[in-house]
């Protein structure tokens, strides 16, 4: 059974196809760690076991009777609770939901459905997608299974934990400056964040409108290609998603090469302030990429001085007007105070005491940065600052196929060590935001540990949009490298989970 | 509520120089709504036409309806607007219990037309052109009811319940500039202006254009400045403005009250006014604060629309003739009068006429049974004309038996009194109930004769040239007929008859 | 150094409704004072002819046809609601006349 939960996504696949194993028996092998660790680590807010099976059981039933089913069917999977689910509560992570059945599934969650896969529950995130550590969710962190008393990163830290620790062999997440990407690198595991438009929002919980892209969790490149390939596509009901496919994303993955390309190493990002370890790690993958036939060449965009300062206008505008909605009128909590109150009061008092402080902090600078006598200095000059940044991607573009830096600065830190510092918590997104801002695609891929702490590391690659493919070619082509080295996988590194 | 003080109108246009503004919101008759696929429909049941959209569930996003655009594009372009070449949707963030997202979705600095004028015609006859400033797509928000208080309204209420039916539906806001130099004729400006409005979005189909319903609504903003003054007086802004009458009223009320104020050395304080139609005044509602700081930023969730040429031209083709061009060619096709052409374009039987033309009526008997009896009968019921139970193609026929003489004004009036009671057509009305008048002479002269025979001496009369004498045997004769007769061909033979020996 | 003090903190906060406490008034002017002095050197590298970008993506032109679409359920609309009453939410009396 164990065995089981330790496979890839696409060995699972297979195991299936053959009748090696049923969706009912992986299913439960997934339900049985889940409760075997989750008490420790926490990446769940919920699970849903009953429908779960449910499913598996269904497809077993239907694989019986030799229909045909779709490519991941009976293949369980975890979903980030800013998605809505109409058979699970979905809370974004905040009081300020608690309890909310929504009356509609996210369009990716549709797709999964259409997919017959499991849905094992919905995992952990900072408050509304807002933070880099889930400290910031209201109903307690996640922990990171390399270290229980480290962070997984955030904002999805319970799609990174719940991988890396074997709950699910597969999990969404949602990535606004790096929610995907950074918990990758940290935990050992894989995440995209896919061009703008190519997943559809529809049903995702909008943190930031403009920079919010739904992306694959996995252990690895090809998992997480099969992942995309299900839940990609145009969408009528999300006026910014692509009208064109991106192409097959594991035909990619299978058929990935590093030689002859050029990997453009961002002069800003190149680790200067980083943690050595982490430096260390990424010099090292440097060197694999040229023997295996790629070339490094050095890129200059200055303007990613300015991506964190940017953003942090640029998002809490969108945000201040996308929470806007919470209101206690139409869904959610209602705090009714003393006397009696105005719905303007009650109003104030719900979000008072429905929402978290980094989110309120969030909401007033937003607030702030579209005022009137102060937009043109904030919100409207960190939307010009977001057309350099795009100029320089192009400009980097014309001289690289793939733009490499590693995903974070560090590796996990623990808890409690950034959360009182709101600028130290939020420059752990440095190498990630650039690409929310230019809405191109990026991928971690772990490529190590650090000397120092024994922990995961991650290489970030982005490519020009729509080139979503290439990112899994040359990722897949470098973990198949590194494996080849490490004879095993990153993730068979992590340390036994010690639970109780 | 305290009772203004008012100063006289005239004395108020005398002092001072009235300025207005016109923001005119018509709500588009599309099927669905602005950003979602929900219906677009009156009086359903509550929260039924609502969606993750409209309703502002966490996760939803808007698509924009196609037709809603174009008909956007219509109504700019039947303003003489300019088509904006990209444009792009903003978001209006403030908080409100209708607001479901709490913010409007709608259009900043870049509205989809702009920079057009409009010729509007006064009572007096006296043509203003209004100019544009722009206009605008947007969505509506839901409605909402007070319980509890003493009116219904907001003051005193006890809680409120929140409808989203109608939230998102289609509105195009239209912003005049500030409009000089109307003197007196002001409110009367203020109201053909939305008159001429209606008129333009119903002629194009785009809206239901009835005020009542709300499909057409106005806020009248008004300030004064004294005679010679250059810089603008402080404007006010009235809504609740729910009819053409009321907008009259309440900018009349808004300048009498306004140079009251100046005129005893205060200031006009800038807020938005509510007019309350059955105490004839304005109210003072929210002050305008810094809390109307409605951080506008372009919508993330939509992308720019960029109508093609193509597209604003087949549009401005497809556009039906500019109300007072037509209005300008019926006058001149019609013949009438220019007190005539106006009464009848002031009591709303423009339409009416033009159908009854175009079923085959002579234009000054269409003029005659509307202006004339059908008026009447609408009037005396206190029914608007379009609650009569006759058509325009009826009303032709009706005329047209006139015209040629197969029956005469009175039996007409009774015919018309059958087609209200709902007894048929006209032509059907006559035959079944043999109201034809009666045209063979033969049978005319026989009751010449027998009347005749009652009264020998009135021929001997008419012979010594009392002509008028001939009137007792017509009347006689038309009693025999029941009327059925051509009273003047009866004279005609009767004069006949005396003439001869 | 900041233009962030505490009488902002509070007319930011009424204008996104919510009720801060006077701890949170002060803690968040600190820690917005250092962030808005942190990001307001971006003005330092854009200006007048630097366009602004509103979506990463260069898609126009994406329309819905005006046909009708299945709506939610009275129920279903109402599901989530804290209070309702007539098929309608309910919320305490207003007190700005929009």
């Amino acid at each position: 059974m164990s065995e089981l939960i330790k496979k890839t996504a696409a060995e699972l696949v297979e195991l299936m196809a053959t009748g090696e194993a049923s969706s009912v028996e992986i299913t439960k092998a997934h339900l049985d760690q889940i409760e075997k660790v989750d008490g420790a680590i926490h990446s769940f807010l919920v699970v849903n076991s009953e429908s779960a099976l449910a499913t598996a059981k269904e497809v077993d039933q239907r694989r019986q009777a030799g229909e045909k089913l779709p490519k991941l069917a009976g293949l369980p999977i975890a979903v980030k609770d800013n998605l809505t689910t109409t058979d699970a509560p979905t809370t974004a992570g905040s009081k300020i939901l608690e309890g909310w059945i929504p009356p509609y599934d996210a369009t990716v969650v549709t797709k999964l459905r259409q997919e017959l896969m499991p849905i094992l529950g919905k995992t952990n995130l900072d408050e509304f997608a807002m933070g880099s550590s889930t400290e910031f969710s209201a109903y307690g962190p996640s922990k990171n299974p390399w270290d229980l008393a480290r962070t997984p990163g955030g904002s999805g830290g319970g799609s990174s934990s719940v991988i890396s620790s074997f709950q699910a062999p597969l999990a969404i997440g949602s990535d606004t400056g790096g929610s995907i990407r950074f918990p990758a690198a940290v935990t050992g595991t894989v995440g995209i964040k896919p061009t703008y438009g190519a997943i559809s929002r529809y049903g995702l919980i909008a943190l930031a409108s403009s920079l919010d892209q739904i992306g694959p969790v996995a252990r690895n490149v090809l998992d997480a290609a099969l992942l995309q390939d299900v839940i990609a596509g145009h969408d009528p009901n999300d006026s910014t998603s692509l009208p064109d496919s991106l192409g097959s994303m594991v035909e990619a993955a299978r058929s990935g090469s590093l030689k002859g390309k050029k990997f453009g190493l961002i002069k800003q990002l190149s680790g200067e302030g980083f943690q050595q370890g982490v430096r260390n790690r990424f010099a090292e993958a440097l060197k694999l990429i040229t023997e295996a036939g790629g070339e490094i060449v050095e890129v200059d965009c200055p303007s990613f001085e300015y991506a964190i300062d940017a953003y942090y206008l640029i998002l809490p505008a969108e945000a201040s007007s996308n929470l806007a909605k919470f209101d206690s009128v139409r869904f959610g909590m209602r705090q009714t105070p003393e006397g009696n109150p105005t719905i303007e009061r009650v109003m104030a008092a719900t979000r008072e005491a429905g929402f978290g402080p980094e989110v309120k902090r969030r909401i007033i600078l937003g607030t702030y940065a579209l005022s009137a006598g102060s937009f043109d200095k904030f919100y409207g000059a960190a939307q010009k600052v977001r057309t350099l940044i795009q100029r320089d991607f192009a400009n980097a573009f014309s001289k690289a196929d793939v733009l490499i830096s590693p995903t974070a600065p560090t590796t996990a830190f623990k808890f409690g060590e950034k959360v009182a510092d709101p600028l130290a918590m939020y420059l752990n997104d440095i190498a990630t935001i650039p690409a929310n801002l230019a809405g191109l695609p990026g991928i971690s891929v772990p490529i190590g540990l650090a000397d120092e702490d024994n922990l995961p590391v991650g290489i970030q690659m982005l490519s020009p949009s729509y080139q979503d493919s290439l990112l899994y070619s040359v990722g897949a082509a470098l973990e198949g490298i590194l494996e080849g080295i490490w004879g095993k996988r990153m993730i068979d590194f992590a340390p036994k989970l010690e639970v109780n | 509520m305290a009772k203004a003080n008012l100063m006289e109108y005239e004395k108020a246009i005398e002092l001072f120089e009235v300025v207005i503004g016109l923001e005119v919101h018509v709500e588009l008759n599309t099927k669905t709504k602005m950003f979602c696929g929900c219906k677009n429909d009156f009086g359903d049941e509550p929260n039924t036409n609502v969606c993750p959209v409209c309703l502002g569930l966490p996760g939803s996003l808007p698509a924009v309806n196609r037709k809603a655009v174009e008909s956007s594009i219509s109504i700019g372009l039947a303003l003489g607007c300019q088509i904006a070449p990209t444009g792009r949707f903003a978001r209006k963030n403030y908080f409100y219990p209708d607001l479901a997202k709490n913010f409007q979705t709608s259009q900043y600095d870049e509205p989809i037309a702009f920079g057009g004028a409009l010729d509007v015609e006064v009572p007096s006859g006296k043509v203003f052109t209004v100019q544009i400033e722009r206009a605008h797509m947007e969505e509506d928000a839901g409605k909402l009811t007070h319980i509890g208080g003493a009116t219904g309204r907001i003051h005193g209420a006890e809680y409120s319940l929140v409808d989203y039916n109608r939230a998102g539906v289609p509105l195009v806001e239209i912003v005049t500039k500030p409009v000089f130099g109307a003197g007196a004729e002001a409110p009367e400006l203020a109201a053909a202006y939305v008159r001429s409005i209606r008129e333009i979005v119903k002629a194009l189909g785009v809206s239901d254009a009835r005020m009542e319903r709300g499909n057409v609504r106005c806020d009248a903003n008004v300030s004064l400045r004294p005679k010679g003054q250059e810089k603008l007086g402080t404007r006010t802004e009235t809504k609740n403005v729910n009819s053409l009458r009321s907008i009259e009223r309440a900018v009349r009320y808004e300048i009498q009250r306004q140079a009251q104020i100046l005129a005893d050395g205060g200031s006009i304080t800038q807020e938005t006014r509510h007019w309350h139609e059955d105490k004839g005044a304005t109210s003072a509602g929210r002050p305008k604060s810094d809390a109307d700081d409605y951080r506008y930023f372009p919508e993330p969730d939509l992308v720019p629309v960029k109508p093609s040429e193509e597209l604003i031209e087949k549009l401005r083709a497809a556009l039906p003739e500019n109300p007072a061009e037509k209005r300008k060619r019926l006058a001149a096709e019609w013949g009438f009068a220019e007190m005539e052409f106006r009464d009848v374009v002031n009591a709303g039987l423009l339409d009416y006429i033009e159908e009854a033309v175009a079923a085959g009526a002579k234009p000054q008997a269409a003029r005659k049974w509307y202006t004339g009896e059908i008026a009447r009968i609408a009037n005396s019921e206190d029914k608007d004309v379009s609650e009569i139970n006759i058509t325009p193609a009826q009303v032709a026929e009706l005329a047209n038996l006139v015209e040629q003489g197969r029956i005469n004004d009175r039996i007409a009036r009774t015919v018309l009194a059958e087609v209200l009671a709902g007894k048929g057509s006209p032509e059907e009305i006559v035959k079944s109930q043999g109201l034809e008048v009666v045209s063979d002479d033969g049978a005319l002269i026989a009751a010449i004769d027998e009347a005749l025979a009652k009264q020998p001496d009135v021929l001997e009369k008419i012979r010594e040239g009392k002509v008028q004498a001939a009137g007792a045997v017509i009347g006689a004769v038309m009693q025999a007929m029941k009327g059925q007769a051509d009273a003047a061909r009866v004279r005609e033979l009767v004069l006949e008859r005396a003439s001869k020996n | 150094m900041s233009e962030i003090t505490p009488d902002l903190v509070r007319h930011l906060a009424g204008l996104a409704r919510i009720d801060l406490t006077e701890a949170e008034l002060v803690r968040f002017t600190e820690q917005l004072s250092v962030i808005v002095d942190s990001v307001a050197k971006i003005s330092n590298i854009v200006d007048e002819s630097t366009p602004a970008t509103s979506h990463p993506i260069p898609l126009s032109n994406v329309f819905r046809e005006d046909e009708v679409l299945p709506s939610l359920t009275q129920e279903q609309a109402l599901s989530g609601a804290p209070d309702s009453a007539q098929g309608r939410f309910r919320v305490a009396a207003i007190l700005d006349e929009e």
